[in-house]
């Protein structure tokens, strides 16, 4: 009686030293309904299921239990502000909101609110810039080194010169779609290539006019900026004309598997860029699917593991919680502050060895985030879809995008923003 | 030939063929519309139900799986088995009848006497239910719709355009198919107004609800059927535009492409769903073909509003619609 009386004071005792530690809370501001749903279900899921893997097969990160909250936007920008000022409040440590729209309206209240804001591969480019943007981070890369990545691979399929030859820009009518028109243009005068620009308007259900238009301009690629409905209506209406589908060449965001699947074998040999590896053949998909989906503690039925945009969510999370863990490791603290984390995404580094430890051997560049530089290296791939298989595959290694080009934009870009805004450059 | 002409030509062409789909969306409309004066905002929603329910029948997928699975912790998907298109149009059509009686039981019934307005507000009401339920019902990710139809671009007509004036026209083969269909469905439903018993009550209730039912002709029935009619036209529609881009959500916008075509040919007459659809698909095709490339292009979706609204001004009716004359 005596010993467990004593047993329990000291539970008690020990109970009331130890703070309690709350979750790391990553809010998934997701899309699961709406128009653009069917890109935004494999992301959530990809970003819920790493987090959950985390929970369950390490216990948290740093010994902090994770969870991800989701609030539905429905991609719509109204929705996703809402969602923010409902969670901002929750011990919210970042946003990923998956939404350019989002993004721009987020920009301004995160820095205010000291929440970074991660946009990996969307989002306000310039942002990369982080001498402007102290809360916004786009690493690894951005809208504008996609343009670059589309074009150094279209250059070296045509035998390292692009001079004289014709390039079709068909892109989603928006600010997102209209994003990589000035690299394009800049990228054209440099090359020495054409460059017709073919805008889309939301959601893309109906591109006849469009799909004759590059009919009769017959351009020598077609580079796709599109998300949605979209990309699967672009990919059968160039199947429809005929248009060779290995000069076709979307964005990462026009290279999920829906995409090319409704299109059947006519989208065979469809090309993307992207910005981390494709299919399932990594350890960490092989954990996901013993700690989450096996346990049923997946956010979907485990049937998008190894999808190019099912991937994303899970390289998103990897990254946030590596940098969740980096702020652990400054501050010396588990329990960090959406301030605290926002050092950790600064000084964030990815290394391949990291990388392997993680089961993600080569799935993503090795990168070092500074003060400077919020935006990784811009690298990229290529991966190309193949019907019979049903599945991307990467046909090129990871190279380096146009930065001699890139970044004179980024800073005219931030320091428009900067003059705007009166924000006085850091990182001196 | 000028090559600008020829082109101009093909955009024409295309125009017409896009129109056919337009119209067919639009005919949705015009039967609830002509039958009970409801301007059905959920038509678009039912054309993405009903590709659902088709998709979801013919790939065998178990119904309502995500929340049985959460609920009872199973694990299951799909039946072992695939049903023929043909069969899954058919169940799929019966599902959409099924469909007509409930909106009719559960909610039009309740209505009778309410003003055009909560009848309208009521199909919004379902719209929204109906685009949860079917997420619930088949899943919110996209589906392969693949009942046989051919796709891609027609060989004769480019051979034979191209030894006629050397550029050979582009018609997708679903365009033709689609035009084909919709001609079978307009003059279906011409034979069934005029010639039987059901048409011509429905056309009774048509001119006047009151005057209908003093000599006996059921409103009830005539609602589910006119729904019923409607579902199918809808199912229609959901194969013809889900055969293009999988079926998926955005379906349900495509009423988006319905609604200048309404204002154009009229809410009450089928014959004006059809001009006006082709009017709107060659107009909107045109005008992106001559002068969108001078204004940043992207000038479908919204000259399709102002073209409507040019006839409107001078025809308040639509083309073919009943002129309103209110007698105080």
């Amino acid at each position: 009686m005596k010993y467990s009386k004593l047993a329990a004071a000291s539970i008690t005792a020990l109970m009331a030293a130890t703070p309690v530690l709350a979750d790391l809370v990553f809010p998934s501001l997701s899309y699961r309904t709406g128009p653009y749903a069917a890109g935004g279900i494999p992301y959530a899921d990809g970003f819920a299921d790493y987090f959950t893997l985390l929970n369950e097969r390490d216990g948290g990160i740093g010994g902090v239990m994770t969870s991800a909250p989701e609030c539905e936007t429905a991609y719509n920008t109204e929705k996703g502000v809402e969602c923010y000022e409902a969670t901002k409040g929750e011990g919210a440590l970042a946003y990923n909101p998956l939404s350019t729209g989002i993004t721009y309206q987020l920009i301004p209240k995160v820095t205010a609110d000291d929440i970074p804001l991660y946009t990996p591969g969307y989002g306000r480019t310039s942002a990369a810039n982080g001498k402007v943007f102290s809360h916004v981070f786009n690493f690894p890369a951005n809208y504008w080194n996609a343009a670059s990545l589309a074009v150094n691979h279209l250059k070296e399929v045509s035998g390292g010169d692009l001079n004289g030859k014709k390039i079709a820009l068909v892109y989603h009518n928006s600010a997102y779609g209209k994003e990589p028109i000035r690299t394009l243009e800049g990228l054209a005068e440099k090359h020495g290539f054409e460059l017709v620009t073919v805008p889309v308007d939301h959601p893309g259900q109906e591109q006849k006019a469009q799909w004759l238009q590059i009919r009769r301009e017959r351009p020598d690629f077609v580079i796709m900026y599109g998300w949605g409905v979209m990309n699967q209506v672009a990919i059968q209406e160039a199947a429809n004309i005929r248009y060779p589908m290995e000069n076709f060449i979307g964005v990462w965001w026009s290279g999920g598997d829906h995409d090319v699947a409704p299109a059947g074998a006519a989208a065979n040999g469809y090309k993307a860029v992207t910005f981390h590896g494709v299919g399932s053949d990594y350890p960490v998909f092989d954990d996901i699917q013993k700690y989450v989906v096996d346990t049923g503690k997946a956010a979907g039925n485990g049937d998008n593991i190894g999808k190019a945009i099912y991937n994303r969510g899970v390289y998103a999370a990897m990254l946030l919680a590596e940098a969740a863990k980096k702020a652990q490791e400054i501050h010396g603290t588990p329990d960090i502050t959406s301030s605290m984390m926002r050092d950790g995404m600064e000084a964030l580094e990815i290394t391949e060895e990291r990388m392997t430890e993680l089961g993600m051997p080569g799935f993503g560049p090795t990168f070092t985030v500074t003060c400077e530089n919020h935006g990784g290296p811009g690298t990229g791939a290529i991966q190309q879809w193949d019907a019979a298989a049903g599945k991307w595959s990467l046909i090129s290694d990871f190279g380096p995008s146009d930065m001699e080009l890139i970044q004179p934009l980024i800073d005219e870009d931030s320091g428009a923003y900067a003059a705007e805004n009166n924000i006085e450059p850091r990182c001196n | 030939m000028p090559e600008q002409l020829l082109f101009a030509m093909e955009v024409t062409l295309n125009g017409l063929m896009a129109g056919v789909l337009y119209a067919l969306v639009a005919l949705g409309f015009v039967l609830i519309f002509k039958a009970s004066g409801i301007f059905n905002y959920a038509q678009g929603v039912m054309a993405l139900f009903a590709a659902l329910t088709l998709v979801g029948i013919q790939q065998g997928q178990v119904p309502f799986a995500h929340l049985i699975n959460a609920i009872f912790g199973t694990e299951v998907h799909h039946f072992p088995w695939h049903v023929p298109s043909i069969i899954a149009i058919i169940l799929a059509a019966g599902v959409m009848v099924l469909f007509a009686w409930i909106v009719e039981k559960y909610i039009l019934q309740h209505l009778i006497g309410q003003p055009d307005i909560i009848l309208f507000m009521a199909t919004i009401g379902l719209a929204y239910f109906m685009e949860g339920f079917g997420d619930i019902m088949w899943g919110s990710d996209i589906k392969t719709l693949d009942v046989g139809l051919p796709q891609g671009m027609n060989m004769a007509i480019d051979e034979a355009t191209y030894n006629m004036f050397g550029y050979g026209f582009f018609i997708d083969n679903l365009d033709i198919v689609a035009t084909v269909v919709a001609a079978l469905l307009v003059t279906s439903l011409v034979i069934f107004s005029q010639y039987t018993k059901q048409g011509r009550a429905l056309r009774a209730v048509a001119d006047d609800h009151s005057a209908a039912l003093s000599v006996g002709i059921s409103l009830r029935f005539i609602w589910v059927l006119v729904w019923s009619i409607a579902g199918f036209v809808a199912l229609v529609a959901g194969i013809m535009w889900g055969a293009k881009s999988g079926v998926q959500f955005s379906l349900s916008l495509i009423a988006l492409k319905a609604l200048p075509v309404l204002m154009l040919g009229g809410f009450t007459s089928i014959p004006g769903a059809i001009i006006g659809g082709l009017i709107i698909g060659v107009g909107e095709q045109l005008f992106e073909f001559a002068i969108g490339p001078m204004i940043g292009g992207a000038t479908q979706n919204w000259f399709a509003y102002v073209l409507a609204l040019i006839f409107l001004i001078f025809r308040p009716q639509g083309l073919f619609g009943e002129k309103i004359i209110e007698r105080v």
